[in-house]
């Protein structure tokens, strides 16, 4: 049986991870190919690296980056921020990467969507979606890391997306995001209805039952969160042990 | 050992090749007829879409080449589709190696298309699966797929069985992704390594 994913997200700049990282017996905790591989271990079922990199040396980096992290990582990663053209993408798949993200670029010139997944296969293009609850519009897609409300409505968008060729959706509630409250059940589950791709959920991940919300409430396929699983809050084998006992498919 | 691994421009086979790496195998990506043909072993990555990806093997001559190996032969992912006679997948005809059509996953209630992600393993009946259990994860990714049939070696079900796995003489393939599915992966190609 298909088994819900649980995946990390890191952010990294200039070929770093960020936002503070508190794992014990990592001697680098900075150091995204061994906080990648740990989580790898400890079941992680994929993982996400967001680079917030602004510097001109930026593809440079992210590409050296990424082949470190494939050289050593036997589950699949995406790749994305600020990544916008075929070139870019290309760099990152072929040193190694399952999956790019794209994010502003798409929201840009959505035609982006059409001309890489059919370069690349829909497979390994992720179109990451930033929603924010904006009364009385409903939820919103927003960009520029969350400081530009674009006016398309959340559901509209991913479902353009993926009828573009979009092969997964990442939607992350902004509303939600550093919350500690629980995933946007209900925009998250408006976007899985309404797109036949897979859908991440992203944002607001706080304690082991939001998991099972998500995933039972709103049909999500995979659940990701970044700092309760760097800080040690939530350890990704009894978040799975956890969600086997609700009855959720998961690996362990 | 020499270990071939063919270049068509069919996406990551990067990871194909650390993957081979991790457990301290130097292989040779290469479109090379000559190169191909006296390697000990051959894997054939893949990714993307058939219908171009067989225009590429044809423009090299590989669409040629590869029925005609004898040596142990693994596809992977794509690699094992363009095996079939025959694709939905913009009309595609295939190598022709394997007796199946690849077909599109029909969209229904809770199947998301494509099928991404960890899915169990039934049905095992090959040496290549040598050390797995029934119901190990395998990781994988892909819209079109190969229904059963007498050369089916391995089953996963989404939600009706379908070929994770095929074989015919020295072809082996298999549709998830060894190269990303954790410890279960690196065995089945460690067990390829082996035949």
């Amino acid at each position: 049986m298909l088994t819900k994913r649980i995946i990390p997200c890191l952010d990294v700049k200039d070929g770093r991870t960020v936002k503070g990282v508190r794992f014990e017996g990592l001697r680098d905790a900075g150091d995204p190919v061994a906080l990648a591989s740990r989580y790898a271990r400890e079941g992680a079922d994929e993982l996400v690296f967001l680079d917030i990199t602004a510097t001109n040396q930026k593809r440079a980096t992210l590409v050296a980056l990424v082949r470190d992290v494939a050289r050593e990582l036997d589950i699949p990663f995406t790749v994305g921020g600020g990544i916008g053209t075929v070139q870019d993408v290309e760099a990152l798949l072929m040193n190694g990467a399952d999956k790019v993200s794209i994010n502003s670029a798409a929201l840009a010139r959505p035609e982006l969507i059409d001309e890489l997944a059919r370069r690349f296969g829909s497979q390994c293009i992720v179109v990451a979606a930033d929603a924010r609850y904006h009364a009385p519009d409903g939820w919103q897609i927003y960009t520029r890391a969350g400081t530009h409300n674009t006016g398309f409505d959340a559901v509209q968008w991913c479902r353009e997306a993926a009828d573009r060729g979009a092969g997964e959706i990442l939607l992350t509630s902004m509303s939600n995001d550093g919350t500690k409250d629980g995933f946007a059940l209900d925009i998250t589950g408006a976007v899985s209805r309404a797109v036949s791709v897979p859908v991440v959920a992203s944002g607001g991940a706080g304690s082991k039952q939001d998991f099972t919300n998500v995933f039972q409430q709103a049909d999500a396929d995979a659940g990701l969160a970044a700092s309760i699983f760097h800080f040690g809050e939530i350890g990704i084998r009894e978040l799975k042990q956890h969600l086997r006992q609700d009855g959720i498919p998961v690996r362990l | 050992m020499e270990i071939a691994v063919i270049d068509y421009k069919g996406g990551n086979v990067q990871s194909v090749l650390f993957a081979l790496d991790r457990l301290g195998v130097r292989a040779t990506l290469t479109a090379d007829p000559e190169v191909i043909r006296r390697a000990d072993k051959i894997l054939f990555p893949g990714e993307g879409e058939a219908a171009s990806a067989m225009q590429e093997l044809r423009a090299q001559g590989l669409d040629q080449l590869l029925p005609t190996l004898t040596q142990p032969f693994l596809g992977i992912c794509l690699g094992m589709q363009l095996l079939g006679q025959h694709s939905e997948e913009n009309n595609a005809d295939l190598l022709g190696i394997l007796p199946f059509d690849v077909v599109r996953f029909p969209v229904s209630p809770g199947f998301k298309v494509p099928h991404m992600g960890w899915n169990t393993l039934q049905q095992l009946r090959s040496p290549l699966f040598a050390g797995l259990r029934e119901e190990d994860y395998v990781y994988f990714v892909h819209s079109y797929f190969a229904p059963v049939g007498e050369y089916t070696i391995a089953e996963a079900a989404y939600p009706t069985p379908f070929s994770a796995a095929v074989q015919h003489k020295n072809f082996y393939a298999v549709q998830f992704h060894t190269e990303k599915s954790g410890p279960v992966g690196n065995r089945i190609l460690e067990n390829f390594l082996n035949l």
